[in-house]
């Protein structure tokens, strides 16, 4: 109503109530005669673009316990539990190595709020949006997902969008591209 | 003795699947107006079973009668609202020969049980011991007191135009010409017949928002359901009631053979309307309806009442 000083000039009963009407009716038949806009969901799938953010997947292979998601995760519904084993030396006078294993990791879904920080946050890419969303659950404490159930969603994640042709190549590329560093010259 | 029992049965089976089937048909083309998809499922062809999976919901339901009712007058209520309907529908030809029952005075017979229905509103908003229920029955009283006049001047011009007050002679007397110069009646019946059905843009007494559906505030299970087949059932009378008067009924092209398609198909547009209004426009205000009533309609069926008069005349 930003033209309030105005409208005593059109009162709205300016031209009768008739137009209005016959306005109404035609809208209504136009309605009528479009096809409707009604996604029927259980019998038809949703088209949902690749970023959509349905259910976390976890790559557990990628996972290195360093517990960046954990901490970054806005309202903890992240579980992260892991012990570290000591790998024995593999050659001869080696040096034992230490590694971190992975004994829970857990995400609540009813906590969670698809914030997508954990995902950004990842260093190593072990998380990934999925759209699937159909993980509905009678009790609430079946929304915690723990690792298994996490890693079943990997599958459904779709390939990473192609890159843009004008876009910078990637780091990693443009390292390896970079021509050799002339070796230091001996010093004499 | 067994003719009158066939003509009972088959009479109420039309009724009944003829109420259903315009129920069924606001629930799909209200959903497309407004670009819904209505009932899908029940009975697998895009939901056609929707109203019979409905009456079996109904059917379970509790029957809650509130404590400070009068139990009697609720209980019977929904009953007074339906069964004017019934009786009115009894006399409403579909061909010249097919009518339940066929009385001389049809139309006054119609308009007098029709008015009767508000009983039955009445009964049920005063006995469910509720502020809403009540507050609806009265709008609903009002508006109907206020119709029932338009109304029975519009007929009463279809009636002098034909000479009789028999249904069947007034369809008999019918020709396209009436379309033209009784169209005021005709919009003047259209709205007030709406206005009795309480239907959109008229639905004061049963609005939600306002009065939680009014007289049927305190309603469940069957009784209620009983009520909604009523408003259903009032729209298939006053359509049918609108193309005997004004539409001719079974008059049309090879109407000796397809009389009773003729009748179906033009009730049948005239509900489509009706339900048409619904999905289209607003509810009137309570002080805006009795306006329209008093200071439009009744004049305009006076006008053509006077119109038709003067025409019988000059032209006997």
């Amino acid at each position: 109503m930003t033209d309030q000083p105005h409208s005593h000039k059109n009162p709205p009963t300016a031209r009768g109530a008739i137009p209005g009407l016959l306005k109404g009716l035609a809208t209504t038949a136009k309605t009528l005669a479009r096809p409707t806009h009604t996604a029927e969901y259980p019998d038809v799938q949703p088209h949902l673009p690749p970023r959509t953010r349905g259910v976390i997947a976890l790559l557990e292979e990628n996972c290195t316990n360093c517990m960046l998601c954990a901490r970054e995760c806005p309202d903890w519904c992240i579980y992260i539990d892991s012990h570290k084993e000591t790998l024995p030396a593999t050659t001869e006078g080696g040096r034992e190595r230490q590694r971190n294993v992975l004994d829970r990791f857990a995400i609540d879904f009813s906590l969670c709020m698809y914030c997508g920080i954990c995902v950004e946050v990842c260093p190593f890419d072990a998380l990934h949006w999925s759209p699937e969303f159909e993980y509905a659950e009678l009790d609430i404490l079946d929304l915690l997902h723990e690792k298994s159930r996490l890693g079943q969603w990997m599958p459904t994640v779709p390939p990473p969008p192609a890159l843009d042709p004008n876009s910078a190549e990637a780091q990693e590329v443009t390292a390896a591209n970079k021509p050799a560093r002339p070796a230091p010259e001996a010093r004499s | 003795m067994l003719e009158v029992v066939v003509r009972l049965v088959i009479m109420l089976l039309a009724f009944v699947v003829m109420s259903l089937v315009v129920g069924q048909t606001e629930h799909k083309v209200m959903a497309h107006m407004q670009g819904r998809l209505g009932p899908m499922y029940a009975g697998g062809y895009h939901g056609w079973a929707q109203l019979v999976a409905d009456a079996v919901k109904f059917v379970q339901k509790e029957d809650v009668c509130p404590r400070d009712a009068d139990k009697w007058v609720f209980k019977l209520a929904p009953a007074i609202a339906l069964a004017p309907y019934l009786v009115a529908f009894a006399v409403i030809p579909f061909t010249s020969t097919m009518v339940a029952a066929d009385v001389d005075a049809g139309a006054l017979f119609v308009l007098a049980a029709i008015a009767v229905g508000i009983l039955g509103v009445l009964m049920a908003g005063w006995s469910s011991a509720n502020k809403y229920a009540l507050l609806g029955a009265m709008r609903a009283a009002a508006q109907l007191l206020s119709y029932e006049l338009p109304m029975v001047l519009s007929v009463a011009s279809v009636a002098l135009a034909a000479g009789t007050l028999s249904l069947t002679g007034i369809v008999n007397a019918w020709n396209p010409l009436w379309l033209l110069w009784q169209l005021p009646g005709a919009f003047v019946f259209l709205t007030a017949a709406v206005a009795e059905l309480k239907r959109s843009p008229f639905d004061m007494p049963v609005a939600e928002p306002e009065i939680v559906v009014g007289h049927m505030t305190e309603y469940s299970g069957l009784r209620f359901a009983f009520f909604m087949l009523s408003e259903y059932a009032g729209i298939v009378v006053m359509s049918l009631l609108f193309t005997v008067l004004f539409l001719g009924g079974w008059q049309g092209p090879f109407s000796a053979s397809l009389g009773l398609v003729w009748t179906l198909l033009k009730s049948a547009l005239i509900s489509v309307v009706i339900i048409w209004f619904r999905s289209s426009w607003p509810r009137l205000r309570e002080d805006q309806l009795q306006r329209l009533a008093w200071l439009v309609l009744v004049p305009l069926a006076l006008a053509q009442l006077a119109l038709t008069a003067v025409w019988v005349v000059l032209s006997s």
